[in-house]
């Protein structure tokens, strides 16, 4: 069994009758990176919950290691490890006390090594006797995550890791994350800043109103939707796409200074080599060029649109 | 619930240690605060006014207040540390650990009452030793006296951990000690025997729960009682059971924190 992580038939319908999340199906597989994409209000944060045993699922089964996350709550939940999206902290307790409560509240024997190296990870150990309320906003997220990390997950819920974090702890955010990718901890994401997904991912799941719409290898996915594009700096302008060349998707602009070429990763149109040969062959000429990959974010715009 | 998986033991420390350390962390609000208004009460009352009265049973008056004093204290204290305790995290936010964590419904309260009671019961004992400088006391009934103030403890910390579950706002969470409970201890016969009080007036008390507290807790003192004491150590242990069943069916439905 390879997924660690096992979602099945899962729904959630609030008190007021808001259905936050409609038939959730969602294999994690073991030591993956899975970025779970989606716009505000899509269910991304209730998931988690239901996963992390935080809200109860209105109908639907989940599984953590093969442990039933109802019946089996105590493995279920001492596997996981979650860093929530706001910064919620006892203001009043010092960065150690707090740390080892989330180790005690998790089953695991004091381990003062071990709780002394995550804060040394997260750059925390300066400030192991200060309070909360005295931290910075950076520094309270870091320990948010060193609460998460000290009972040894197995699996690391990351929800918005990076709203509203500066340059440099993002780049180390993604450090740790892919330092303990390499300890073997599966790790899901969720996030609306795409270039998170595209930087650290294996796989990206795609929800929108409740409803998972896709999941894909992050490189199939690029493959798959993607759109590349090749920029064509003229030598002349055109005043027109020359007659030879009507065969291919062409555009024209800045004053005809400019031509581009637009085509997906698999469809069969004729390729670039051959376009510059057609090129010549119209006797057009140009300076320069260059190309590029759609992002993720492109990607994930155009299937939101697709949504009905 | 899963019978293979050990209790969680490591989770009730956890939560209790970081419930007492707040106590001696708010050392001025939990402790200091209630032994001067208690001391202003034997001024006050003790003092003051009960040079005026006679004995009542047969106990001088500030003495005969003492028990009434204690339980009104305990009450609220573990009503306030219990729905305190539970609600900040709710307001804060920091719940979700505690329900994302290994832990039984059981066990949170088993930590979150623990807690909250341990202080109640060690402020009652300073109360005590607070009121033995003021007035001449005794004990006829030390294995009671503990009984009873542990029960109470136990059970109005459960009541307040209710509320905490209950309120959305600090409003709400003021709202019921301030307009029950307080005046419920009051006409409860803290500071006067019901017998004091005209025909209808002792009747409508005897609906009133805290008077068989007080009038229990009083006779492990004195030895003297407003009610049997079987009826008020029954009325305790229904009151405690409530509680218990309110808080089963909160945990069962996930009530305000699952939802």
């Amino acid at each position: 069994m390879s997924s660690i992580i096992s979602i099945s038939g899962v729904t959630k319908t609030y008190a007021t009758g808001f259905k936050a999340l409609k038939e959730i199906n969602l294999d994690i597989e073991r030591g993956e990176i899975f970025a779970l994409l989606g716009p505000n209000g899509a269910g991304k944060t209730t998931l988690i919950s239901i996963v992390c045993g935080i809200v109860n699922r209105s109908s639907g089964s989940v599984t953590v290691d093969g442990h039933d996350i109802s019946r089996d709550y105590r493995a279920a939940r001492s596997l996981i490890g979650l860093v929530p999206q706001e910064l919620t902290i006892d203001a009043f307790e010092t960065v150690w006390a707090t740390v080892n409560y989330s180790r005690g509240l998790f089953g695991k024997p004091p381990n003062k090594a071990f709780v002394e190296k995550v804060l040394r990870d997260l750059s925390l150990w300066e400030k192991k006797d200060s309070k909360a309320i005295t931290l910075s906003g950076g520094m309270k997220r870091r320990l948010m995550i060193a609460k998460a990390l000290s009972h040894e997950p197995r699996v690391l819920f990351l929800d918005e890791p990076t709203a509203g974090v500066d340059v440099e702890l993002r780049q180390d955010m993604w450090a740790m994350v892919r330092r303990l990718r390499e300890d073997g901890v599966t790790i899901i994401l969720t996030t609306h800043y795409i270039e998170e997904a595209e930087a650290m991912a294996n796989r990206v799941g795609v929800i929108n109103k409740g409803e998972i719409i896709l999941v894909e290898g992050k490189a199939e996915l690029m493959r798959k939707l993607g759109r590349k594009q090749m920029r064509l700096e003229l030598r002349a302008p055109l005043a027109a796409i020359p007659d030879g060349l009507s065969r291919y998707p062409l555009e024209l602009s800045r004053g005809g200074n400019e031509l581009t070429y637009t085509y997906d990763n698999q469809s069969d149109r004729p390729g670039v080599a051959s376009l510059i040969r057609d090129l010549e062959a119209a006797g057009v000429q140009f300076r320069d060029l260059d190309t590029k990959n759609s992002s993720l974010e492109e990607i994930f715009v155009s299937l939101l649109r697709q949504e009905p | 619930m899963n019978l293979r998986a050990a209790p969680n033991f490591r989770a009730v420390w956890a939560i209790y240690r970081v419930e007492m350390a707040r106590a001696f962390r708010t050392v001025l609000q939990s402790i200091i605060s209630p032994v001067i208004s208690t001391s202003l009460y034997f001024v006050v009352f003790g003092s003051a006014i009960g040079s005026r009265i006679n004995e009542i049973d047969g106990i001088a008056y500030g003495a005969f207040i003492v028990p009434g004093l204690m339980m009104l204290s305990l009450l609220t204290q573990s009503i306030s540390n219990a729905s305190f305790a539970i609600y900040f995290p709710k307001f804060v936010g920091s719940i979700y650990e505690l329900l994302s964590a290994p832990v039984s419904y059981l066990e949170i309260i088993i930590a979150y009452v623990g807690g909250a009671a341990t202080k109640s019961i060690m402020l009652g004992l300073i109360i005590l030793a607070t009121a033995a400088l003021f007035v001449p006391l005794r004990i006829e009934h030390p294995f009671w006296m503990i009984a009873f103030l542990v029960l109470t403890a136990v059970t109005f910390s459960l009541f307040g951990f209710i509320i905490g579950i209950w309120a959305k706002t600090f409003e709400q969470l003021q709202l019921v000690p301030l307009l029950i409970v307080t005046p419920l201890t009051f006409l409860g016969g803290s500071f006067y025997s019901i017998h004091m009080l005209p025909g209808i007036w002792k009747t409508i008390t005897l609906f009133n729960p805290v008077v068989y507290l007080i009038s229990g807790f009083r006779w492990s003192f004195y030895g003297k009682a407003d009610v049997s004491v079987g009826v008020s150590l029954g009325m305790t242990l229904v009151f405690l059971t409530i509680c218990i069943a309110i808080v089963a069916w909160i945990f069962k439905t996930g009530y305000r924190l699952r939802n």
